[in-house]
């Protein structure tokens, strides 16, 4: 198995990214270039048609969302509709908004921290039960997390921890797949002779991790943040088993709950899809800028095969 | 530093022992203070355990009980009674428990190659292009692993439902039910292609960029066009890449619940059991038995890791043979 990762895939990986694409063969002939754009074009189309339609929707009214062309535009309101997302039942969105950049945006920076130092403890320390320890890691990458949300809500609901926001925000801050990313991160680019440097002008180990090593390993700690951010704001299993109280609930649980009373409420149509688009638009925004970090990081993921 | 690059399943060296070449070093290891470790490791492990190994420990230990009930008709008291592995049994019995196994696991046979085989084909795509439009490119495939999985069904579901569908509406006549009860499986397929494909890819794409660039030129030297540098050099070199695509696509396949859920709504071809997690979690929450529901939560935990490790070692094993 280690075959396959020759010892260029591992320390190459933090600076992939500077390296432009290999000059291999440019320019394949003719019909085979057209057949090249076109597949590309189609596959464009694909990717984007949703988003674009949910652009064009959220410009609409519900009954304009029924009777007119899905692609086009038809009597655009989109201020409007943005208002009445945003106020509805109470202002009940913007607590979501506020609860989502709480449990993905605090939940995956304490992540990538606690990630860090056992990543940097894993790969730079000799200790008794190293291995034990990195095991049951690389267990909790296999392990499948909505397989564990019914485990956590028995749990929790047994610890009376259940409708709180430490509910969703504990299991959010334990990333068994960053500790792995920095262990490889940690081992392959802070220099076990830097640290004994520090040592020997008497740093404590404490400052040694704070004022050296998490600032060699922060592009792997950029990747383990946007994994985990993605990863929380994906996970909707749990927060539908935690919590009860919509005040705390994240974006992703709000617009189901609206999805479902649609039947009863007609004008949640509208609202489901502003607020999908509102909560869609800063995180591709997002996506695109950030793109060449998922780019760094992923290779170190890769290496594990 | 070799070892970094080790696989999970590897065993490394007993620790005591170090890295390979670091012996001469060993005098002065001993000024390095190992117990600091522990300092680092603490909160994580803490978490870990408290989030991770209790609640799975927790669950066992609860899919063992199960509620007794007393007195004439079972109308007395109830009250929690040892079962053994009654619950298991139980569970394997229901038709539609295992129903749904099969269901997903159809729908991993069938979804996963066709992802991965899109996102190869993408990634290869990419690599004839200029820097420039395969950056914006595979910054728009990418895009929808951004778009959580609820949303992605809530937005397909008005792509699906006709009457709101500007795709049936465009496909007139010869539009196909999305949401049939034979259709359905596929059109959440779709959706879960849309999500990870364009992710998966870029996993591919960096293993791409680390191949060294003497091989593309030792290929081209060799008088190999687009189509066999692609096929016989970047194909076979990407391989860990698709490796690694592939477990976590069989995790996740196993683990398959929002979007169900959220098409359950626009359809009856979607039931409450449609998949092991929706299963468990009717389970639990319709029909309060959470020991049952625990059962079915390691039954899935343990046919999820056990098709991940699974293949990890039947990879490993071929790739050994061919050495």
């Amino acid at each position: 198995m280690s075959a396959t990762t020759t010892p260029e895939a591992a320390p190459a990986a933090p600076v992939t990214s500077a390296r432009t694409t290999p000059p291999g063969p440019r320019r394949v002939p003719p019909p085979g270039r057209i057949l090249l754009v076109a597949s590309l074009a189609v596959a464009t189309v694909y990717f984007l048609l949703p988003v674009y339609w949910l652009v064009i929707a959220a410009t609409k009214s519900t009954d304009k969302i029924y009777g007119s062309n899905g692609f086009w535009f038809d009597s655009p309101r989109l201020l409007e509709n943005i208002g009445k997302v945003l106020s509805y039942d109470g202002h009940v969105y913007l607590y979501w908004v506020a609860n989502t950049l709480l449990y993905a945006g605090v939940g995956a920076l304490l992540a990538t921290l606690l990630a860090a130092a056992a990543g940097f403890a894993l790969a730079k320390y000799r200790f008794r039960g190293r291995e034990a320890v990195f095991k049951s890691v690389l267990a909790g990458v296999l392990l499948p997390h909505t397989a564990l949300a019914l485990p956590l809500y028995l749990l929790f609901n047994k610890v009376g921890l259940t409708n709180t926001y430490w509910a969703v925000l504990i299991p959010s801050v334990v990333s068994p797949f960053g500790v792995y990313l920095c262990r490889i991160f940690a081992e392959s680019s802070v220099d076990d002779t830097l640290l004994e440097a520090a040592r020997v002008d008497g740093a404590r180990e404490g400052r040694i991790f704070f004022g050296l090593a998490l600032r060699i390993m922060s592009p792997a700690l950029v990747t383990v943040f946007l994994f985990q951010f993605v990863g929380i704001w994906n996970n909707y299993f749990l927060p539908l088993v935690m919590l009860s109280d919509d005040r705390m609930y994240p974006i992703t649980l709000g617009l189901t709950t609206w999805q479902t009373s649609q039947d009863r409420i007609p004008e949640l149509v509208q609202y489901t899809v502003g607020g999908a688009f509102l909560s869609v638009i800063p995180l591709a925004v997002a996506m695109l800028v950030l793109q060449r970090y998922w780019r760094t990081g992923l290779t170190e993921g890769s290496v594990k095969g | 530093m070799t070892a970094t690059a080790d696989s999970p399943g590897e065993t490394r060296p007993p620790a005591p022992s170090g890295p390979p070449g670091s012996a001469s070093r060993s005098a002065r290891r001993s000024s390095r203070p190992d117990g600091a470790a522990w300092y680092f490791l603490g909160p994580f492990l803490a978490l870990f355990l408290f989030a991770f190994v209790l609640p799975i420990g927790y669950a066992i230990y609860q899919s063992l009980l199960t509620v007794e009930r007393h007195g004439p008709l079972g109308l007395g008291e109830p009250s929690i009674g040892f079962a053994g592995l009654e619950n298991y049994a139980l569970a394997l019995q229901q038709a539609d428990f295992v129903d749904s196994f099969g269901r997903v696991l159809l729908f991993g046979v069938v979804q996963v190659p066709v992802m991965l085989l899109l996102a190869l084909t993408l990634a290869l795509m990419l690599d004839q292009l200029s820097d420039r439009w395969a950056g914006l490119l595979r910054a728009s495939y990418f895009l929808p692993y951004g778009i959580p999985g609820v949303i992605a069904t809530i937005l397909w579901g008005f792509l699906y439902v006709p009457g709101i569908s500007p795709i049936t509406e465009a496909l007139g006549s010869a539009a196909p039910d999305f949401l049939s009860y034979d259709n359905v499986l596929w059109s959440i397929a779709n959706i879960v292609v849309w999500e990870f494909a364009g992710y998966n890819m870029l996993i591919i794409v960096a293993q791409l960029k680390s191949i060294p660039q003497e091989l593309y030129e030792a290929a081209k030297i060799d008088g190999a066009g687009p189509w066999q540098t692609a096929l016989r050099v970047k194909i076979p070199l990407v391989r860990p890449a698709l490796v690694l695509t592939c477990v976590f696509s069989i995790i996740g396949t196993m683990q398959l619940f929002a979007e169900p859920l959220v098409l359950k709504l626009l359809t009856p071809a979607v039931t409450s059991t449609y998949t092991p997690n929706l299963n468990a979690y009717n389970d639990a929450f319709a029909n309060a038995n959470i020991h049952l529901a625990a059962a079915k939560a390691v039954i899935l935990a343990i046919v999820a890791c056990a098709l991940s490790f699974g293949f990890l070692s039947l990879v490993t094993r071929k790739q050994r043979r061919e050495r």
